[in-house]
């Protein structure tokens, strides 16, 4: 296949597997069937273009113009390959976590469930493919609508109002701001296409492209940067797996990857660093990530806790595209796969805990760890990569992050990431530490029948804990991609 | 015969509108009816060819030479409104087969189709001619038609919507005839390349701008500028659902043609804006029309109201993009009449098929709908979704330009307006997406989808609300072409 084929096969899959699974509708083993078997062939497919991005070329697909001058156009480059693998790697898991979530929690709608999540991965992929900015709005649009339906999946009172804080945030941000600043970037560079070393050097006055760079940022309300952030603990009331892969993965991490995108290929980084404005985001990131991860200590339902730590942890790669420096992008970038692999973890043991004990609260996980040992296992590893600590993946863009801040002189900042930590070891490691040494209340109505939940979700997240703990050992591909990103390359 | 074309697309509908009203029975009046739209949406298409590679096409009725015979004089412009009307008329009537039958009585039925007819060549006929008082003629023609149309809506309050509109659009057209009268008196000419011509060197009187003041007023009534609207809502309100679809997307958009042909060729860009400056009254009240409107539309309980005021917002857009009177501006409102006349008219057709199920198209009637009527209600949402402005869809065009416009000129504020409209549009919509599809339906009525005959027209509308959106190149490129002849740039 050529790479053209490729790329537009990867994310055509999804959509054809969504379209296949409808026809099943009656028969959920084949639907599931279905769902992995296009799981698994998205990633074998985004795989393919992994030895032709290392060997420095930039797979193209041209598709036609929408507007003059306009292309609906697709580029893998190493960030995008990065997204695009880390991605379409955990759809499949997810989906066989899915499946055990949505049967063991007995949800109906399977089949539009399933549907909306199909099409949300093409959404994802095109996104991380995008070649210009119009494709990745675009894209990031079709992201926002698709996953609505899952939000809102139960339909009750609850769902509709927290659909309508999901939507209304993210289309505010994307079309009161991200648009603005798209169409703006048109008029100065005459161009959208996402360019090494940037487009928008020398075009405009440096007070006019700081206000760009503002709306960009606010624009992109997936990375939740504060006060745009409200949506995130408001998606938390779909099923599970949605927040597992789409409100830990896929879609935040799309908001995270425009930032970078922006920052590296339509500011470019040396202008980045001259700008007034690029050290002020710099300080919003770092409020983010304080202030999540003190909301996050306050929660007790712990699906609302993980969204304020990724709200803090999302903040971490914003932060680190404003730090305008190598480091800072390599961290950046390194954190969007690392973040992705133990968040994702540690949404899988939620979802666990609550279908096998039908609990959701911290404060009644109190014992559970006996009962399920693998899930509160594999929370603590997904929760030392979040801390940042070894033997996980975390803790290696924590530590380019950190170069990052020394590089750029902000010594402020990197005390702020080492705060940060110090708050993630309190409210992530209270979850195991209360599950495997705390007595259960005296009067815990947990039976004694409680026992792992469904075996393919222990497999999802035994999957994935042990990624978390492989990306500590071997770093060396994410990094060598995010090394590739920055002009001249990294030392 | 295809030098006759120009004349054709007039006077064969103007000749089968009798024939409609003889017949007597609806069935063969509707089967006049059907041919004339078709007949002329070929012409139409026909003539945006011819214009397209030959330039303006210029004939004189009855071989009588201009200025003394009345001449037809079809550029980019007028053939391009002329298709925009053809094509809704020919979708509309199609429509109208099942939709009419429901909603007015059969007796009447002939005289609908007749006056339908008649409604359809005045509007076209106001985009071929190249002589104001015949302009006004056809303007008549096509306004007492509409009110005739109107009032034969099932409500009661049809009557008095019509007789409203027929106050308030006979005071318009009285303006129009006014000024027409004063720019006669001072140049003793009709035909609008002469008046061209010879108004320069009378303008100093002041008739002049007492004549540019009428036709302002005259016309800004005709397209319900803000805050001359107020005969639309009720007209749309309780119009028949064809009647609402047809006029909806094509009436005001002849009026905003008037606007363009008396302001650009008529007087001229240098005179309507450096020395009248018309921009000074049309943007103002534009934006005004554009947030106030959006507001009002959240506030209404009756869809059909809803999707009026939400009509009047989206004229305002037009005006806008007019109103900066540069090529990119005037393409966005060129562009932003054919987006509108296909997303409306998709809309008011959905709505029209929720009228033929439900018999209201109140909110708290629509009550889970989404399950009941989903392909009415998927229609919805996908014009819905133009309305708003997400890309791949017709309304994302339009703003795309209409920022641009704005921004070409450093108007950022004005560009903030227009997002901050589309975000106006998100809440309208999703308030009735909300009751459609969240709302439990009442178990009681069995309503089902709507039949073919209704949903094939409003699908077609929805499509190519979409294509035109994927593929904008053509439309911009003849909006843009268009733009530099009225502003007389260009080739």
């Amino acid at each position: 296949m050529t790479p053209g084929v490729l790329i537009a096969t990867a994310m055509l899959l999804p959509v054809a597997g969504a379209f296949a699974l409808l026809f099943w509708d009656k028969k959920p083993n084949v639907r599931e069937a279905v769902t992995l078997i296009t799981g698994a062939a998205t990633f074998w497919h985004v795989y393919q273009l992994l030895p032709l991005v290392r060997s420095g070329l930039r797979p193209r697909l041209d598709l036609f113009e929408v507007l003059p001058g306009v292309q609906l156009a697709f580029e893998v480059e190493p960030l995008g390959m990065v997204f695009a693998l880390v991605a379409s790697f955990l759809w499949p898991i997810t989906s066989l976590y899915a499946i055990g979530y949505m049967r063991g929690h007995h949800e109906e709608n399977q089949t539009r469930f399933f549907f909306f999540f199909a099409v949300a991965i093409a959404g994802a992929l095109g996104v991380a493919f995008s070649a210009n900015l119009f494709t990745l709005f675009a894209f990031y649009e079709v992201l926002t609508l698709c996953t609505f339906p899952l939000v809102t999946h139960h339909q009750t009172e609850e769902a509709k109002k927290a659909g309508r804080i999901y939507l209304g945030i993210l289309l505010t941000t994307s079309i009161g701001f991200q648009l603005l600043a798209i169409i703006w970037t048109w008029v100065l560079a005459g161009t959208v296409d996402f360019t090494d070393g940037g487009i928008l050097a020398g075009t405009a006055s440096a007070g006019v492209l700081s206000a760009i760079l503002v709306l960009y940022v606010f624009g992109v309300g997936k990375a939740a940067v504060m006060p745009f952030h409200r949506w995130l603990p408001a998606a938390m009331v779909a099923p599970t797996p949605v927040s597992a892969l789409l409100h830990a993965v896929a879609v935040v991490k799309a908001g995270v990857f425009t930032v970078l995108k922006v920052a590296v290929y339509v500011f470019g980084i040396d202008l980045l660093a001259t700008l007034s404005a690029t050290p002020w985001l710099a300080w919003v990131a770092a409020t983010t990530i304080i202030l999540g991860s003190l909301v996050a200590m306050t929660k007790d339902n712990l699906k609302a806790r993980l969204a304020y730590s990724t709200i803090s942890q999302l903040s971490y790669i914003v932060l680190g595209a404003m730090l305008a420096n190598e480091w800072g992008i390599i961290g950046g970038g390194m954190h969007i796969a690392m973040h992705a692999f133990g968040k994702i973890t540690l949404f899988f043991a939620a979802g666990a805990v609550m279908v096998a004990a039908h609990e959701r609260n911290i404060s009644q996980m109190h014992g559970l760890g006996r009962r399920m040992p693998i899930t509160f296992g594999a929370f603590f590893i997904g929760a030392l990569s979040i801390i940042g600590l070894p033997p996980a993946g975390g803790s290696w863009s924590k530590w380019f992050l950190g170069m990052g801040t020394l590089e750029a002189g902000q010594v402020g900042l990197l005390a702020v990431l080492m705060v940060s930590s110090l708050l993630g070891l309190y409210y992530l490691l209270e979850v195991p530490v209360k599950a495997f040494f705390f007595k259960p209340p005296a009067d815990a109505h947990h039976a004694e029948g409680i026992h792992e939940a469904p075996m393919p979700m222990v497999i999802a997240m035994v999957v994935t804990a042990t990624a978390t703990l492989g990306l500590f050992l071997y770093p060396d591909l994410v990094f060598e991609l995010m090394a590739m990103v920055i002009p001249g390359g990294a030392q | 015969m295809s030098q006759h074309l120009p004349v054709l697309i007039v006077v064969v509908p103007l000749l089968l509108a009798p024939l409609a009203a003889l017949v007597g029975n609806w069935k063969a009046a509707w089967i006049v009816a059907a041919a004339a739209s078709w007949w002329a949406f070929g012409v139409s298409i026909a003539l945006v060819r011819r214009v397209l590679a030959e330039g303006t096409i210029s004939y004189e009725i009855g071989g009588w030479a201009a200025p003394y015979g009345i001449e037809y004089r079809i550029d980019l412009v007028s053939a391009f409104v002329a298709m925009i009307v053809a094509t809704i008329g020919a979708v509309a009537i199609i429509y109208a087969r099942t939709s009419v039958r429901a909603e007015v009585s059969e007796d009447r039925g002939a005289l609908f189709y007749s006056a339908f007819i008649l409604c359809f060549t005045g509007l076209l006929g106001i985009s071929v001619t190249g002589d104001v008082f015949n302009i006004f003629v056809f303007l008549e023609v096509s306004s007492l038609s509409a009110y005739a149309l109107i009032a034969m809506g099932q409500d009661r309050r049809a009557l008095t919507a019509a007789y409203q509109y027929l106050i308030m659009g006979s005071v318009g057209a009285t303006f129009i005839v006014i000024g027409i009268g004063l720019m006669y008196s001072m140049t003793g000419t009709l035909n609008i390349a002469d008046l061209a011509e010879r108004l320069p060197a009378v303008a100093d009187n002041r008739t002049i701008p007492v004549a540019f003041t009428f036709l302002t007023v005259g016309i800004t009534l005709k397209l319900a500028l803000f805050p001359l609207h107020l005969w639309l809502p009720n007209a749309y309100t309780y119009a028949p659902s064809a009647v609402t679809a047809f006029i909806a997307s094509t009436a005001t958009k002849v009026a905003v043609y008037l606007l363009l042909r008396f302001f650009f060729t008529v007087f001229g860009a240098e005179f309507s804006f450096e020395q009248m400056q018309l921009d000074k009254v049309l943007m103002p009240l534009a934006l005004v029309a554009i947030v106030t409107m959006s507001l009002v539309a959240i506030y209404q309980d009756n869809v059909k109201r809803l999707l009026a005021y939400s009509s009047v917002a989206q004229i305002g857009y037009m005006v806008l993009g007019i109103s900066f009177a540069s090529v990119l501006g005037v393409t966005a409102g060129i562009l932003h009449l054919f987006n509108h006349a296909l997303m409306k008219g998709a809309l008011f057709m959905a709505m029209g098929c929720v009228m033929y199920r439900v018999g209201s198209v109140r909110l708290e009637r629509m009550k889970g709908l989404g399950k009941k009527m989903p392909w009415t209600m998927a229609a919805f949402v996908g014009g819905g979704l133009s309305l708003i402005g997400v890309p791949f869809t017709v309304g994302f065009v339009s703003k795309w330009y209409l920022v641009q416009a704005a921004l070409e000129r450093g108007m950022w504020p004005v560009a903030a307006v227009v997002m901050f409209g589309s975000l106006l549009a998100v809440i309208y919509v999703w308030k009735v997406v909300e009751v459609a599809y969240f709302q439990e339906a009442d178990p009681d009525d069995d309503i089902r989808e709507a039949p073919l005959g209704l949903l094939i027209p409003t699908w077609a509308l929805v499509i190519a609300s979409f294509y035109f959106g994927i593929d904008a190149t053509t439309t911009a490129d003849i909006a843009t072409r268009a733009a530099e002849v009225l502003l007389g740039v260009g080739p």
